[in-house]
């Protein structure tokens, strides 16, 4: 620690600290243009300049990169000769830049009003670059991509990118538009539309955000695609103002082994592709959505903040729900997907409520099951939605020769009046087959579960045991199990989670007494047994040179017991006496 | 009075009775010991006298040799009647043995080739059958019957004690023989009926030497195709070993001669058919998941059936193949 | 033909626990008509049947083996099944050495919820071994 005298005022500092940052902790003002604490002091404005009197000896010292050592030293930021000089520096400045309204401050706050110098080079913008050179040192020293860079000198000096074309090195953090104090650079947002929900975004792609709205744990994550820190080591400026350290660059994803007793499988579901059907234009049209980007934009927090509106911007005129794409589809999945019917109501009656737009419904057949459903659909029906009972054959793009915009055309066969009509609408929302997820077979595998033949995870009886598995301590529940609502989602995860518990409870499992085990007298080690058991159940004995089965390890599938040349093993509850009675008395008749 | 002892052999090649003769001097205890009464393959002995026997007169009797012909039913019985303690002296009585393999055909297919069509007929005898009676000077003979299966001696008669091997091991029938003789100079108890003397209850596995592996079988091998190394397990090396399904008490001594176990001493205590078995242990460690690739495996073992069931075959659970022309009537195969 | 209406050809099937088992259970509860021939002798998996199991039952008077397991690679043990398709591989060229028509037994991937798959190979296993007509096997 040193102690200095800035203006008077005796101050401790530790060593090297530069004397704007001294000034600013005892509470003077130095004016600053191309200062940051982001990055390295460059020294280039001038503005900052102080006088620095050690002994005898005074001199003229900018503020900003000047390192203070001794004890003792004497600082005036305010003398006459750096009044002087400040004066100076701003007249010649606004004389450039007179509309730069940083520029315009510090000049006043200096004293000056005009300029008595006419500039050659005057510059009316309020938004004119004043060379001070931020941006070239964030984007050097931060972010260390090394885009911008001054060119030329004297009057010519101007900043610029190499060979003046768009950089392949340019992140587009936006660090340089951030510290530009005249808003120079700007960025412009691209590819963004109202309405265009092509990316499926669930909220800003920012470096550091909360994922959603709904998050848990509501807490913001680092994107690491869009961290200049993680992506060029540069950067790092979250964690200089985190005080509580909670920013940990190096925490990465990571494979962790937990110890458990049973697991509840809830893995979900997936909506069927819709690009399969070319005929609904999914992915090919526009204003054709799925279910869920269309509950996105529905979202008061979602792209559109909740606002229905067609890609280009303006509010549909009718909007078609279509049921059953790829649900009760031969060609396809042939169950039905039991949440649809019910969203889609929900969507129409949104789709009223916030917008004039006339709703057309093309559904096979409604099925409104349960408690309050029924009286939800006859109140839609009040509501003045179209009911359409038919399948839609195909959706495309339909033009009136007026010149207005394009429409989407759905051809459907409407079986109530047994025609075939066309409908207008500006929007279509697809429901989607709800399907098991595409590795649900690797799942199935690893807990040794089963599948149905539409792949849901199969339970272990469907009315009398409809949340456990074949395999002991894995259960089942959600549309892993097969498609289902909310509430059928919960109920059943409860009964899984009860089950659980009441395991735990217990304290201890009961173990299938059904082992296979190996007669010591009869076993030679021929090591036929050895390779057989996926649970490596059979070990060689060198010693005694027979096998042996470690009946925890060992789940009673027989298949040692029957490959046993010699009939040492005997399967426990499976032995061949009682397979061979079993035999025996079934075939006695 | 000396304990009475008779040996006899029906269907066999008689190398049983050479292992008899091989206990070297101890072959001197035993005629010491006991009174041979009966034993046409040394000594001149009639059926006639066997016949004027009375029941239960024979103390021992060995029966060596399977069950082939009325004559060898006839003698089992008789012998069956005359003595205390029978017992199926090697693999032929015990479990078909060699002459069993005769189960592959019929009685028709064996006389048919034997008599007509082997190629080492000369043309003048082709066809000619033996008959069953002819007329002599001194009056009609009558040849034994030829049975269409060939059965062991239990499936004929009751059997008190087994000895199997083929031939059963020298050093095994002194066990036998000193154990007897115990029995009867110190009045021990017999062991329980049914009991397999001269033999182990493990498997041959357990008396060889080699050093055996996890096994992974990739492909079987002819004995022509490999040179086995001496020290490894003969199917750890893809060679055929019915050692795992065969009963030990031989010392090991084929695989000492690195070649594979040939089954001789049948299966094992538990084992109630050694071929099914060896099917199910060989199949169960063929390494190849595709089925296709695991039919070309199993086209490499040479006569599966032949092999697994060498000495067993009469006695396995399906004791005979079904006859060429077909019991199963859809035969298309 | 009218001995075939009084044949009634007895079938041994050996179903494992996990997947044909329930299959056929599935099969009875769905109401569907699968063979009457059919006798069941659980096993916990097809991997358990030995081959004596095979020889014997063909022995004691069945006129077919069926053995159903899980579908390769849905073993509820892992590898179970691809021991008994080698098994049964040979088998089938055991019997056929014994003069036993291959056709005779059957190995089939049934899994827990192909009640359906069950019934109909069943029955079309029933007919075939009715169309093979009864196996009589002789021991002299």
């Amino acid at each position: 620690m040193i102690n200095v005298n800035i203006d008077g005022k005796e101050i401790q500092i530790v060593e090297e600290t530069t004397i704007v940052r001294a000034a600013e902790s005892a509470g003077i003002w130095v004016p600053t243009l191309c200062y940051s604490e982001l990055f390295e002091p460059y020294g280039v404005c001038r503005i900052c300049s102080v006088e620095v009197i050690r002994g005898k000896r005074s001199r003229i010292v900018t503020a900003c990169n000047y390192p203070l050592r001794d004890n003792g030293t004497k600082i005036l930021t305010n003398s006459p000769r750096i009044q002087t000089i400040r004066k100076m520096i701003m007249e010649l400045l606004l004389s450039r830049w007179p509309n730069v309204q940083i520029i315009k401050d510090i000049a006043e706050a200096v004293g000056v009003k005009e300029p008595r110098i006419k500039c050659l080079e005057r510059d009316e913008d309020p938004n004119a670059c004043i060379l001070c050179g931020n941006c070239v040192n964030i984007c050097k020293d931060v972010v260390k991509a090394n885009v911008l860079s001054f060119e030329n000198r004297g009057i010519k000096r101007e900043i610029s990118l190499p060979f003046d074309e768009k950089s392949d090195e340019c992140i587009v953090c936006g660090a340089c538009a951030h510290v530009c104090p005249t808003g120079h650079i700007k960025i412009k947002t691209l590819g963004y539309e109202r309405g265009a929900l092509q990316d499926w975004y669930l909220g800003p792609k920012t470096a550091i955000n909360i994922p959603t709205l709904q998050a848990v744990p509501r807490v913001p994550i680092i994107n690491e695609e869009a961290c200049i820190k993680m992506q060029t080591g540069g950067c790092g400026i979250c964690s200089t103002y985190c005080e509580p350290e909670a920013i940990n660059y190096d925490a990465k994803d990571e494979e962790v082994e937990i110890e458990v007793g049973q697991i509840l499988l809830t893995t979900g579901y997936q909506t069927i592709d819709l690009k399969q059907m070319p005929q609904y234009g999914y992915g090919r049209l526009d204003n054709v959505y799925s279910s869920l980007e269309f509950e996105h934009m529905l979202n008061s927090t979602g792209p559109t903040g909740g606002t229905i509106l067609c890609k280009d911007g303006s509010v549909p005129r009718a909007v078609g729900i279509i049921h059953c794409i790829g649900s009760r589809d031969e060609n396809f999945h042939k169950y039905c997907s039991r949440v649809c019917c019910m969203y889609a109501l929900k969507f129409a009656h949104l789709v009223k409520d916030r917008t004039p737009a006339e709703v057309y419904q093309f559904y096979i057949d409604m099925r409104a099951f349960g408690k309050g459903y029924e009286e939800f659909y006859k109140r839609l029906l009040d509501e003045g939605v179209n009911m359409i009972r038919g399948k839609v054959a195909e959706i495309s793009e339909g033009y009136l020769t007026n010149g207005e915009k394009p429409f989407l055309m759905v051809k459907c066969e409407d079986t109530l009046i047994g025609k075939f009509r066309e409908i207008p609408v500006d929007m279509v929302i697809l429901c989607p087959a709800i399907e098991p997820q595409f590795d649900a077979s690797n799942i199935k595998k690893i807990f040794s579960i089963s599948q149905s033949p539409d792949k849901f995870f199969l339970e272990r009886h469907p009315k009398l045991d409809p949340v456990s598995t074949m395999t002991d301590g894995v259960f089942i529940a959600g549309c892993a199990q097969g498609p289902k609502d909310i509430p059928d989602s919960v109920a059943q995860a409860s009964a899984a989670a009860a089950r659980i518990l009441s395991l735990i409870s217990l304290g201890e499992v009961a173990v299938d007494p059904i082992k296979a085990e190996v007669a010591d007298e009869y076993c030679s080690g021929c090591r036929i047994c050895n390779s057989l058991c996926p649970y490596t159940a059979i070990s060689f004995e060198e010693e005694k040179k027979v096998s042996f089965i470690n009946d925890m390890l060992c789940k009673g599938c027989g298949t040692c017991v029957s490959a046993c040349p010699s009939s040492a093993i005997t399967g426990k509850g499976f032995t061949d006496k009682q397979i061979l009675a079993e035999l025996e008395g079934i075939l006695s008749v | 009075m000396k304990p009475k002892l008779a040996l006899y052999w029906a269907s066999s090649c008689g190398g049983c009775e050479i292992a008899v003769v091989d206990i070297e001097l101890k072959i001197l205890d035993v005629a010491g010991f006991f009174d041979i009464v009966f034993w046409p393959c040394i000594m001149d002995f009639k059926y006639k006298d066997v016949e004027a026997m009375q029941d239960g007169d024979i103390t021992l009797c060995l029966f060596n040799g399977a069950i082939r012909t009325s004559e060898n039913e006839h003698l089992a019985k008789l012998l069956r009647a005359k003595s205390k303690v029978l017992v199926a002296f090697g693999s032929c009585a015990k479990e078909g043995c060699i002459p069993g393999l005769a189960n592959f055909y019929d009685k028709k297919t064996i006389l048919d080739y034997v008599y007509n069509d082997s190629p080492s007929l000369e043309a003048e005898s082709k066809g000619v059958y033996p008959e069953m009676r002819t007329n002599m000077p001194e009056g009609e003979i009558e040849i034994p019957e030829f049975w269409n299966t060939v059965k062991t001696l239990d499936q004929v008669v009751d059997v008190d004690y087994y000895v199997p091997g083929c031939p059963p091991q020298s050093f095994q029938i002194i066990n036998v023989i000193e154990a007897v003789i115990d029995i009867l100079k110190n009045g021990k108890p017999l062991p329980p009926k049914g009991t397999i003397l001269g033999a182990g209850d493990k498997t041959c596995c357990d008396e060889c030497p080699r050093e055996r592996k996890e096994k992974k079988i990739k492909k079987f091998y002819r004995p022509q195709e490999i040179i086995p190394d001496p020290k490894e397990c003969l199917l750890d090396q893809g060679i055929m070993c019915m050692g795992p399904a065969t009963r030990s008490g031989c010392d090991a001594l084929c695989v000492k001669a690195n070649s594979g176990c040939r089954g001789c001493y049948g299966p094992p205590p538990n084992v109630m058919d050694q071929g099914t078995k060896m099917v199910s242990a060989l199949s169960s460690v063929i390494d190849s998941t595709d089925p296709n690739e695991v039919k070309e495996i199993i086209k490499t073992i040479a006569d599966p059936l032949g092999t697994f069931y060498r000495f067993s075959l009469a006695s396995s659970l399906m004791k005979r193949v079904q006859q060429k022309n077909g019991e199963d009537k859809n035969r298309k195969f | 033909m009218e001995q075939d209406k009084e044949f009634n050809p007895k079938i041994v099937a050996f179903l494992c626990n996990w997947c044909t088992y329930t299959g056929a259970d599935l099969a009875g509860v769905s109401r569907l008509k699968s063979s009457p021939c059919v006798r069941i002798i659980r096993v916990m998996c097809s991997g358990r049947v030995d081959p004596t199991f095979i020889i014997k039952a063909f022995k004691q008077g069945a006129d077919g083996v069926f053995i159903g397991g899980c579908h390769i690679g849905d073993c509820h043990y892992s590898e179970g099944n691809y021991k008994t398709l080698r098994r049964v591989e040979f088998m089938k060229t055991f019997l056929e050495e014994f003069g036993i028509n291959p056709k005779r037994l059957r190995l089939e991937w049934i899994s827990a919820s192909e009640g359906d798959k069950y019934a109909a190979t069943t029955l079309e296993f029933e007919t075939e071994i009715r169309e093979l007509g009864p196996l009589h096997l002789v021991e002299a």
